[in-house]
């Protein structure tokens, strides 16, 4: 007889979501949006033995509640994983709690202010065009693996002045560190490591011959003391720019071409009312907020009635918040000129996304683009729409026909 | 009858979510790091009331009061 452990998967399925929840189960990575929904109407925050202990707040008041408390919640670990290993590798201001955390979030700010991505945007219309130009006499299209994937990449190589052809390799970085890496530590850390040696190559590169790009800015930053900042805070930073500016816009432009694949009447509405973009992009961001971010608990306290514990992880659920019906009406329904929109998809107080206007930017562009070129398309019926695993959601393949132009 | 408005961003909570200036580009500057502040002394023109109310009903810090005066 086989010994029936090995074939046993590391995580049993899910029977009980309020006792035992587990945001890699395959049922959560499909539609995540009724389990949500269950636990918020029983309770604003449950809790898994998984992970070695792991909260999740499903309501906004809670949400926003740990992410405005800085005394309990940690985030020197972002990423809820099987394993809680010492902490080796920061990618400040992420990773960093006051007082450590505003100084090395200040020098990040100008460049990702709104002006500052005026100037980026017309590289990146650039870079969709070039994008649709390889596939548009198709008609057919996996808009994840052809299109969204490659926007946000190849944006930001362009702010940090890399090869923007050196794509492939962040993608396949990112992929081991918050997909494999819940699970798998060796894969992480040899892509953090593969990564980390890179970019010590280009700030080596850079020492020789300063450059006029996001690298240089980094390096010649100075510490709140006046000091210049040492290689590790800048490696640690580049690491968070990329993993952080990669698979959440791709996501978000991924799961807002979805929406419209399959929502003609709002497809057609963006095309004839072209100054709706604004409040429909806000209105992606909200019902698919790609980005659940994470919080290790370091005191106890109550979060909406209910006790927290020390040496528990939390995920801070943003999505789950923006389907809170407590704080939006119809929280389900995607509706593109929705008026209040007060949605929490680039965080809540001093961790507030740094990039979050270069994902607005890249966001509006890349629809912008698509539907000028492709107006009329729709989900193809012989592929399937595939969802990426953990903590940044978004459709992994998106196979779409379209009337080729 | 409603008097004037008046608009305040509180720099305490403000963390350049940047949604006010993208609303009601005509009541809020961004300074160089990106956090928000009214423009002049907050006085909101005619016309624009609504745009106040827009950008303080879409802030997600809450950073934004408006008074009447």
């Amino acid at each position: 007889m086989s010994d029936t452990s090995s074939i046993l998967p590391e995580h049993p399925p899910v029977t009980d979501w309020v006792h035992d929840f587990d945001h890699t189960d395959p049922v959560w990575t499909e539609n995540p949006f009724p389990i949500w929904e269950e636990l918020r109407n029983e309770c604003p925050v449950v809790h898994t033995k998984r992970f070695l202990g792991c909260y999740l707040p499903t309501t906004y008041q809670a949400v926003k509640e740990i992410a405005y408390d800085t005394e309990h919640f940690s985030s020197r670990r972002v990423i809820v994983r099987d394993v809680r290993p010492p902490i080796t590798n920061t990618a400040p201001p992420i990773t960093s709690d006051p007082p450590e955390h505003k100084p090395a979030k200040q020098f990040l700010l100008p460049p990702f202010t709104p002006d500052a991505m005026k100037k980026l945007e017309p590289r990146v219309r650039a870079i969709c065009n070039e994008l649709i130009d390889e596939f548009i006499a198709d008609g057919k299209c996996d808009a994840a693996a052809r299109y969204t994937k490659n926007i946000p990449v190849r944006a930001i190589a362009h702010m940090l002045g890399i090869p923007e052809k050196d794509s492939d390799l962040f993608i396949k970085w990112i992929h081991e560190i918050l997909e494999l890496g819940i699970k798998d530590d060796a894969a992480l850390m040899r892509a953090v490591h593969e990564m980390t040696g890179y970019f010590a190559g280009h700030i080596e590169a850079r020492k020789k011959n300063p450059t006029d790009d996001l690298i240089s800015t980094m390096m010649n930053a100075k510490d709140k003391d006046g000091q210049p900042l040492s290689d590790m805070h800048v490696l640690g930073s580049l690491r968070l720019l990329l993993i952080a500016g990669i698979d959440t816009t791709w996501s978000a432009i991924g799961a807002s071409l979805w929406h419209l694949a399959k929502t003609p009447a709002d497809r057609d509405r963006l095309i004839a009312e072209p100054e709706l973009m604004p409040t429909a992009i806000e209105e992606f961001l909200r019902a698919y907020s790609p980005v659940t971010m994470a919080r290790e608990v370091i005191g106890e306290t109550t979060i909406s009635g209910c006790p927290v514990k020390p040496g528990n992880m939390v995920l801070l659920s943003f999505p789950a918040a923006n389907r809170d019906p407590a704080m939006f009406p119809d929280a389900d329904k995607v509706i593109i000129d929705r008026k209040e929109n007060r949605h929490a998809a680039f965080g809540l107080g001093i961790h507030r996304c740094v990039g979050s206007n270069l994902a607005r930017m890249e966001m509006t562009v890349a629809i912008e683009e698509w539907l000028k070129r492709i107006p009329d398309f729709k989900l193809d019926p012989s592929g399937s729409v595939t969802w990426s695993e953990g903590t940044v959601r978004g459709p992994r393949q998106l196979p779409v026909l379209f009337k080729g132009k | 009858m409603a008097g004037k408005l008046k608009i305040r961003v509180d720099q305490d909570k403000c963390q350049g979510h940047a949604r006010c200036k993208s609303l009601a580009p005509e009541l809020f500057n961004l300074d160089e790091f990106g956090n928000a502040h009214e423009i002049g002394d907050g006085s909101v023109p005619a016309g624009l009331e609504d745009k106040a109310w827009l950008a303080q009903t879409n802030c997600p810090e809450i950073a934004i009061e408006v008074t009447e005066e």
